[in-house]
């Protein structure tokens, strides 16, 4: 019997089955109910490959010939399509509009209204600040989401949290820690430098926002400045004397307060625009700080947000924490 | 019911405030929120198909006090808010299903940050469905992007991250081309609200003055949408990304992240473009080669893999290649064929990856064909489920599958040139598709009843049931597929008038 | 067909900042360093932004911020392609911090910045 089964298996037909279900049942055809004491045919051969060890040259580019030669082909056509696609952005340049003009199509009735009824409509003094959180202000609100989830996903990567059992992520919180015995602690130039410049730049960057809407500036530029000091401030004094004013609750607050009241503003503001009902924010003179309506408020919460999320990021890729 | 009309920005704009706040709270709170969102997501979009089926007309909303080409809008008719409606079911069930997985794959102090991606997920999914504006659609790609990155990323061995890398190098060169497509379109035209553009580009080509550009653009849009969504040469990404990540972050990828560009895709072609501009242009004939070769090589590749989860996702990209042969036949039923097989798809695909866990999770974790011998037998409900969802993508009737094929054959014979390619790769494309599925189906209910006992032996765990939830996720999903295949002609009939009404 | 002229006269920002996107979409797409791709991906934003920026000016306007009480429309410069370059930065600087911190995790977990050679330690760990 079973030498018509060896037959039967090393057929076509028996090769077909196995190959369909991916090798032969070993309780098939048993009569007892546990395992077969005899080493199958599977183990032999699973540990003759083990013995072989070919598991590091089959994917080594240099000696796997199928592997390299699906490496140029897939090299090649990318630098094709890299060459074709340069090329037709090139020869198409010399069709588009030219520079400069003022009857190129895109200065067409959109801006006219943005420039010449921006200052009633919105109140700002600055149009491009107008446009982007009065005219526009959808994409702005996407964009701070796309800042707040980018936040988001860099503290999944980094951020290091207690439970922590990843032994890779042990070790390297272990080595940073270590590795900041090197750090420069209590450097006097940059000690020195930063009481200066710190107060400077936080006011900097406070100004900056508060008169987005009368100057070049507004949240994003004015949230750098901010970050921008308080890397400068943590570098210089360490992070005992940031952790005073600074920690991860008032990152969460901040930035959790500032997005909420942007949220809620912008929804009003959308609300009331689309039943085409009356907003009963004020516009106030334009030129004065208090004017505009509610672009004072989002440049306000943009700024934080930005300044917090210039500090975290800075704070996560070093040391991982806040 | 005039208030009916706020409802499509209330579901954008409260799933994005779930996210916000969900970012402080705890894991348990965030997932409750997450929860209650998609469920009221789900009951205003239903609200808002009733709402627009009963208009008749799409219906334009100004986000901001001023109108077209000023200001923001979104605009829906028929066929978004039925859209929306179908994806935050199968949000809502993706999420129920992978739940008990999310426990243990997720690190303690870090679950709440993935209810975050989802509930960002789910409002750039409705956001990319109801734009009327380029540049809005273009920020909300990028907010879709980024939290399917963090979704592929959060389970934290290393495969998540390279998986992640390899993902994040791939959108961002589609990115790149639809940004500066976009830029372009607004060099061109000037204008970056839909309706105007679509005014602005009907004048160019009568003009003739700019048109090379406008061919130019076609190409960049396409080519960068069709990268995102994993059109064929594009695809290397997809098997490790769907098979790594955790149950419920898999569902959600492979089901509804390259569909909401697709759909971004399919309404620049009508509602900015123009679909006879686009015919006559000839990159529907390109989408509709890579589509064809799509459907073959995705499905030879999955016939060599041995992993069930990797060969499911090889199928997904043999089923994109469906939806963008669909496409690229360039006819009103090719679009109907396409846009069903999209919901088709998603519909089965996460019915796929749910039950899938539910059979590797008795099976003592492996997930190759011998270690899932006899898996159904030990957790009956996902051995069904997983049936269900492969016969599906075979095609047997009664299921959404059939239907979806049909429909690729009767839009195939309305164009002479196509017919023959079509119909030629449908038939070995559902040959291949059988080899596969058909396989894994017959292993993981082959072996006799009593045997259960007596395998367990060396596969370590016992009988065991999966989690309910995960059970209630694997039997919606099949009755959403028995709907869909049995009641196709209602959402055919509003497939084409929502596509009527989508220009 | 192809009139150089024509590029480096009346279209010389346009053309350069083609060139640019191509160096930078190459650089993201070819080059195996992963550093070296972040640079290319921030090469590429940044000549989007140069192309839009350069949409906006027309010769002899000013900066549109109300000077002197103007509001003629004529006097300023387009000022959309600078809101649209101001969202763009955002995201820009948003992709390229979660690009480095995945950078970081895995030269942590393979001790080389060199993506063909990070698949090929991942394939074998996954066959093993």
């Amino acid at each position: 019997m079973s030498r018509i089964r060896d037959n039967y298996k090393t057929s076509p037909a028996g090769r077909f089955e196995a190959w369909y279900k991916d090798g032969y049942d070993p309780m098939d055809d048993c009569m007892d109910i546990h395992k077969p004491a005899e080493v199958s045919e599977e183990n032999d051969v699973a540990d003759v490959i083990a013995g072989l060890d070919l598991g590091d040259t089959v994917y080594d580019r240099t000696t796997n010939k199928a592997l390299r030669i699906s490496g140029h082909i897939y090299k090649i056509l990318s630098v094709v399509l890299c060459v074709v696609m340069i090329g037709a952005l090139i020869w198409m340049v010399q069709y588009l509009p030219p520079f400069g003009q003022p009857d190129n199509p895109v200065n067409n009735e959109v801006s006219e209204r943005y420039i010449g009824s921006g200052i009633q409509e919105t109140g700002a003094v600055n149009f491009v600040t107008g446009m982007i959180l009065d005219y526009r202000a959808f994409d702005t609100f996407g964009e701070s989401c796309v800042l707040f989830i980018a936040t988001i996903c860099v503290q999944i990567l980094l951020r290091y949290d207690e439970a922590e059992k990843d032994p890779a992520n042990v070790r390297r919180r272990q080595k940073a820690a270590t590795d900041r015995i090197y750090e420069p602690k209590n450097d006097i130039i940059l000690q020195k430098v930063s009481v200066i410049l710190v107060p400077l730049l936080f006011i900097f960057g406070i100004y900056i926002i508060l008169n987005g809407h009368l100057s070049p500036g507004g949240g994003f530029s004015g949230g750098a400045v901010i970050g921008a000091g308080l890397i400068l401030y943590l570098c210089s004094f360490g992070y005992a004397k940031t952790e005073r004013f600074f920690t991860v609750r008032t990152f969460r607050i901040i930035s959790l307060a500032a997005l909420i009241t942007y949220c809620l503003a912008k929804s009003y503001s959308f609300y009331t625009g689309a039943n085409h009902l009356e907003s009963h924010i004020p516009l106030g003179t334009p030129g004065a700080i208090l004017s505009s309506g509610l672009i004072l408020v989002l440049n306000i919460c943009v700024g934080s947000v930005v300044a917090c999320t210039m500090y975290a990021f800075y704070t996560l890729f070093r040391k991982g924490d806040f | 019911m005039d208030f009916l009309r706020n409802l499509p920005f209330f579901s954008i704009m409260l799933a994005m405030f779930t996210g916000i706040i969900s970012s402080a709270v705890n894991g348990r709170t965030a997932r409750r929120l997450t929860l209650t969102m998609v469920t009221a997501v789900l009951v205003m979009s239903a609200l808002t198909l009733s709402y627009t089926e009963q208009i008749g007309e799409s219906v334009t909303y100004l986000m901001g006090h001023f109108p077209a080409p000023w200001g923001n809008e979104i605009r829906f008719g028929t066929l978004e808010a039925f859209l929306a409606l179908y994806f935050s079911i199968i949000m809502l069930l993706s999420v129920l299903g992978g739940w008990s997985h999310v426990i243990t794959d997720i690190e303690a102090g870090k679950e709440n940050l993935f209810y975050v991606l989802i509930d960002m997920m789910m409002s750039s999914l409705l956001a990319m469905i109801y734009t009327n504006d380029l540049f809005t659609g273009y920020v909300f790609v990028e907010i879709n992007t980024i939290a399917a990155c963090g979704m592929i990323m959060i389970r934290q061995n290393g495969h998540g991250i390279v998986a992640a890398i390899r993902y994040m190098v791939m959108s961002l060169i589609g990115s790149g081309l639809f940004l500066i497509g976009i830029s372009l379109l607004y060099d061109v035209t000037g204008h970056l609200l839909m309706v105007p553009a679509h005014n602005a580009i009907e004048q160019i080509v009568t003009d003739g003055i700019y048109y090379t550009p406008l061919l130019v653009i076609i190409v960049l849009i396409s080519v960068g949408m069709a990268i995102k969504s994993g059109l064929y040469p594009f695809h290397s990404w997809i098997p490790e990304t769907y098979g790594y990540a955790t149950p419920t972050a898999s569902a959600i990828l492979s089901s509804l992240v390259s569909k909401g560009y697709i759909i971004l895709l399919i309404k620049i072609f009508y509602r900015v473009i123009g679909f006879n501009i686009v015919i006559s242009s000839h990159v529907l004939n390109a989408l509709f080669a890579f589509g064809v070769i799509a459907m073959i090589m995705g499905s030879l590749h999955a016939i060599m893999q041995t992993d069930c989860r990797k060969m499911i996702a090889f199928s997904s990209v043999a089923q994109i290649g469906y939806i963008y042969m669909g496409i690229g036949l360039g006819t009103k039923a090719g679009m109907v064929a396409a846009v069903f097989h999209l919901l088709t798809h998603a519909a089965t695909k996460s019915l796929l990856f749910i039950s899938a866990v539910g059979l590797y999770e008795v099976s003592d974790g492996r997930t190759d064909y011998l270690g899932l011998r006899n898996a159904a037998y030990r957790n009956r409900v996902a051995g069904i489920a997983f049936s269900v969802g492969a016969l599906s993508m075979v095609g047997f009737p009664m299921l959404s599958g059939f239907i979806s094929k049909y429909l690729f054959a009767t839009a195939a014979l309305e164009k002479p040139h196509k017919m023959l390619i079509t119909l030629v790769a449908l038939i070995i494309s559902t040959v291949l598709n059988a080899i596969y599925f058909l396989r894994q189906v017959v292993t993981i209910y082959s072996g006799r009843p009593g045997e259960a006992a007596s395998t367990s032996h060396f596969i370590k765990e016992a009988i065991a049931e999966s989690t309910f939830s995960n059970r209630f996720a694997s039997i919606a999903l099949i009755l959403l597929n028995l709907f869909l295949g049995l009641f196709s002609e209602a959402v055919i009939d509003l497939i084409s008038r929502g596509l009527n009404l989508f220009a | 067909m192809l009139d150089i002229e024509v590029l480096f006269t009346s279209h010389l920002e346009e053309t350069v900042a083609m060139i640019l996107f191509g160096i930078g979409f190459s650089l993201l797409l070819l080059n195996r360093n992963l550093i070296k791709k972040i640079m290319g991906l921030n090469i590429m934003d940044t000549a989007v932004y140069l192309f839009l920026t350069a949409k906006g000016y027309i010769y002899g306007r000013m900066v549109p911020i109300l000077t002197d009480g103007i509001t003629d429309p004529n006097a300023y410069t387009n000022p959309i392609p600078d809101g649209l370059v101001l969202t763009g930065i955002v995201v820009s600087v948003s992709v390229s911090a979660l690009l480095l911190s995945l950078t970081i995790r895995l030269y942590d977990r393979y001790h080389t910045l060199d993506l063909d050679k990070i698949i090929m330690e991942w394939r074998k760990e996954e066959d093993a």
